[in-house]
This record gives structure tokens, C-alpha cells and sequence, in this order.
């Protein structure tokens, strides 16, 4: 490695960096937090003992996981203004986001939450629990359990493929670091100095959900 | 609502406190339930014996509705619900569901909460009771059945009697006119069954009104004041201890307590 390209890559860390916490991360929360809003919308949807509204749920999710996320976004961003619905590309790719990891939340919140015995319905409901307490206060904390490792994956996931955000004009961390490179054609490097970036966030991310598995067990058996 | 939470309510002497009539359930073909009637006197234990499939934890689970009847009423204080009349409302079933704490025979403690989170779970979640009241209400119901050390475990710490004995606190705490008991000792290890039976004979002799689904015979013959024998979805026998237990009058019945009763012979 030449001076130059040690020069290059110490004076990417900086607008990297800036990317990765100001576009990356944000991308990440806010599409995951509001997307878990979502999926729990679809998976009670889903448990529904309406037709119509399981047969919603059952559609919502069989497009999202049917189409490629890259289609997605060119929807939302390029497409949709045909219909003369347009956003910026951050909101655009806040959006599709959400309603992917609604798509696939869902099933995992769903699965979740059948895994919570019958019995426990039941005890809520002898104490004078309604649906939305026993759901609240007795299964959606004993789901929690069984749901962090799955929804783990998607978050993780999610943190990269927030990438696919660099074909809509989101300047977030693959963006600045193409951006970077392609003065002088110094890819390997700055596409390095990108990974190591996604990978730290990740890794985080994988400490953080160790803890928090950590904490909900704490009321079973070891 | 008493201020005496540990003592039940002040029974109305003019009427029984459960009455139940016409009840029948079927599951599919599967009759379970046929035209079912029986009264329950306030500050009195029903027992309820009969071999498995003979319908007694249906006929249990209708009277707070979690199996919901097909035919028949069902009356606990001065909520009456006939399931006949459909369509049968959520309102009128969590009425209903309201008048009675259940225990289980799989005790279905919520595992994620402390024993004292468990017991207050109703009174604060529910109730909208003051949570520091709630919890010294709690506390007292705890050593009511020998717990009161263990406020802060979670269920899982528990042996399998002391979770049974937390799940009857838990029914207690919401203040039911009614306490239903579904084979609280059927799952449990033999040398733990008696003192879960100690604390239900306790709250019988304190004039709590219970109907207990068991094939604990003993318990029957000290603490009943009615024994109900059901086989095939009907009452086959009913009366005191003695008539039903000591000198049944069907063959069903003699046959059925001597297969529990002498399982070798």
C-alpha cells in the first residue's frame, strides 16, 4: 500500500463515519422501530378470525417476501411519481424499509405469539383480562423471548441491506464510500474501510441482543 | 367489595349462589355436556368426581365460560347468562367470567412475573386497585397459603405445590363470589398433593363457596358438602359424601370408585 492510498483511506474514516451514523444507523432504527409497529399490526392481523382481514395480512406478506427489495425501493422512489406520489429519497427509503421488515416481522411475531400455551389466554382472562391486557401484560412479553434471536437476524440484516439506499440517492455509507473511490479508482480500499464499518455496527447490534436474551431470561429455568 | 379481602362475601341466604340448568356442550359430535343441572349453596363445596371424558372439567369451564355452552343457563350471584340465547356477548361472559377465580390443574402462572406480580396481576392490571394495597392484599393472601417468603421468586423457583398454592392466592386476589378448582392436584407429584389439598380444606372451613373437579376421594369425604358423579355428560349420582361416596346407588358409581379407590383389585 502506497502513502497515497494510506492518505485516501485515513481521510475517508472521517466522511464515513459521518455517513454511518447520520444516514446508516438512522435508516436502520427508525425503518426496524417502525416496522415492528407494522409487523405487529399484520401478525394480530394475521390470528384474526375474520377471513377478510387474515386473507389482508396473508397478501400483505406474501408480496413483500415475493419481490426483491431493490424492486421495492424503485417502486416507491421511481415509480410511485408516475401516480404523482413522490418522496425524498431518505423518506422513500424509510418506507420501503418499514413495510419490508413489516413483511417479514410478521411472521416471526405471529409465530411468536403461538408459542405462548392456550393456558396462559386463559389465566389472563379468569383474573378479568380482555384481549388487549392479556395480550399486553401476559403474551406479547413471554413472545418477546422466542421472538429477540429471529428479529435479531432481521435487524442485522437490515443494517445492510440499507446499502441498496445508494441506487435512490440516500448518501449513506456505500454511497459516500463510492463516492470516495471513484476519483481514483481506489475501490478496494474504500469498499474495505465500508465493510469494517457495516460489520462494527453489526456487531453491536449482536452484543446488544445477547443482552437483552441475557435479561429475558431471567424467569426461566437454566 | 369487603374490606376483609381473605374472607368471601356475605352470602345471600335466599337463593343458591350458583345455579345451573339445561347446561349441554357438544364438541363437534362429540356430546360432552347433556342437559346438565345443579345448584351450589352459598359457603358450600361441591365435589365433582367421574372416570376421564365424563365431562366434569367441561361442566367446570362453562361456568366461567372458557368452554362456552351450546344450551342452558348458568347463574353465579346475580349474573345469569343463558346460553341458548345466542348470540352470547363478550360482555356477558366476562361478567359472568368475572364472579369466579379459577385454579388449574397446570397452574398457568404467568412466568415472566414475580409470585406477588402473579397474585396482583387482577387487582392492578385489572381492577385498577392501588398497587401498595394490592400488594399488602397480596402479601396476606400469600401467607394464607403458606407463602409469604416467597413474594419475590419467579414461578419457576417454585415446586410444583407451591405454584398450585400461588395459582389459588392468584384466584383469590380478584375477590370472586366463587372458587373453581380443575384437578389442582392431578399434575403434581403425590408427596405434594397434600398440602395444596391443606390450604383448599382451609378456605372450605372459612365458608369460601367451591366446586372442585378432583379424584382426590379423601378430600371429597371430609370436605363436600355435595358430590357430583358424572359419567357420559350427565349427573349419574348427586347427594352428600356418605350417599354418594360410601353407599353409591349405581353400578356406574360403585364401579368407578372402586377402580380409583382399588386400582389392583
Amino acid at each position: 500500500m502506497n502513502d497515497q492510498t494510506v492518505q485516501l483511506i485515513l481521510d475517508s474514516l472521517g466522511p464515513l463515519l459521518r455517513a454511518t451514523v447520520t444516514a446508516t444507523i438512522p435508516l436502520t432504527l427508525i425503518s426496524f422501530v417502525l416496522g415492528l409497529v407494522v409487523a405487529l399490526a399484520v401478525a394480530l392481523m394475521r390470528l384474526s378470525k375474520v377471513r377478510v382481514v387474515s386473507g389482508i395480512a396473508r397478501a400483505y406478506v406474501s408480496i413483500i417476501r415475493g419481490t426483491p427489495l431493490l424492486l421495492q425501493l424503485f417502486i416507491i422512489y421511481y415509480g410511485l411519481p408516475s401516480l404523482g406520489v413522490s418522496f425524498d429519497p431518505f423518506p422513500a427509503a424509510i418506507l420501503a424499509f418499514t413495510l419490508n421488515v413489516g413483511g417479514y416481522a410478521a411472521e416471526i411475531i405471529r409465530s411468536a405469539i403461538l408459542s405462548v400455551p392456550k393456558g396462559q389466554w386463559e389465566a389472563a382472562s379468569t383474573v378479568g383480562m380482555g384481549y388487549v391486557t392479556s395480550l399486553r401484560r401476559v403474551v406479547l412479553p413471554q413472545a418477546a423471548r422466542t421472538a429477540i434471536p429471529p428479529l435479531s437476524n432481521t435487524l442485522i440484516s437490515l443494517v445492510k441491506d440499507t446499502s441498496l439506499a445508494s441506487t435512490i440517492q440516500v448518501t449513506e455509507l456505500l454511497r459516500v464510500a463510492q463516492e470516495a473511490a471513484a476519483p481514483t479508482y481506489q475501490f478496494f480500499a474504500l469498499y474495505s474501510v465500508a465493510a469494517v464499518y457495516y460489520w462494527v455496527v453489526c456487531l453491536v447490534l449482536s452484543i446488544g441482543q445477547a443482552r437483552l436474551e441475557e435479561r429475558q431470561n431471567r424467569y426461566v429455568a437454566a | 367489595m369487603t374490606d376483609q379481602p381473605t374472607t368471601p362475601t356475605v352470602p345471600d341466604a335466599t337463593r343458591p349462589l350458583v345455579s345451573v340448568a339445561g347446561l349441554a356442550k357438544a364438541f363437534g359430535e362429540h356430546e360432552v355436556l347433556r342437559s346438565v343441572d345443579f345448584e351450589v349453596p352459598a359457603g358450600s363445596v361441591t365435589v365433582v368426581i367421574g372416570p376421564s371424558g365424563s365431562g366434569k372439567t367441561t361442566l367446570l369451564r362453562s361456568l366461567n365460560a372458557l368452554d362456552v355452552a351450546d344450551a342452558g343457563v348458568v347463574r353465579i350471584g346475580d349474573v345469569e347468562v343463558d346460553f341458548g340465547a345466542r348470540p352470547v356477548t363478550k360482555r356477558q361472559v366476562a361478567d359472568l367470567r368475572a364472579r369466579s377465580g379459577m385454579v388449574f390443574q397446570a397452574h398457568n402462572l404467568f412466568p415472566h412475573l414475580t409470585v406477588l406480580q402473579n397474585v396482583t396481576s387482577g387487582p392492578v392490571l385489572v381492577q385498577g386497585r392501588d398497587r401498595s394495597a394490592a400488594e399488602r392484599e397480596g402479601r396476606e393472601l400469600l401467607s394464607l397459603v403458606g407463602l409469604a417468603e416467597r413474594a419475590d421468586a419467579y414461578p419457576y423457583q417454585l415446586s410444583g405445590g407451591q405454584q398450585q398454592r400461588v395459582g389459588i392466592a392468584r384466584a383469590l386476589a380478584i375477590r370472586p363470589e366463587l372458587m373453581l378448582f380443575d384437578e389442582p392436584t392431578s399434575a403434581l407429584d403425590p408427596e405434594l398433593v397434600g398440602e395444596v389439598l391443606m390450604v383448599m380444606k382451609n378456605l372450605a372451613a372459612q365458608g369460601w363457596t367451591m366446586v372442585v373437579v378432583t379424584h382426590e376421594i379423601r378430600f371429597a369425604q371430609q370436605v363436600a358438602d355435595q358430590v357430583l358423579f358424572m359419567d357420559g355428560g350427565v349427573v349419574v349420582e348427586r347427594g352428600t359424601p356418605a350417599e354418594v361416596l360410601t353407599r353409591p346407588a349405581t353400578e356406574r358409581a360403585r364401579q368407578f370408585l372402586h377402580r380409583i379407590l382399588d386400582p389392583l383389585d
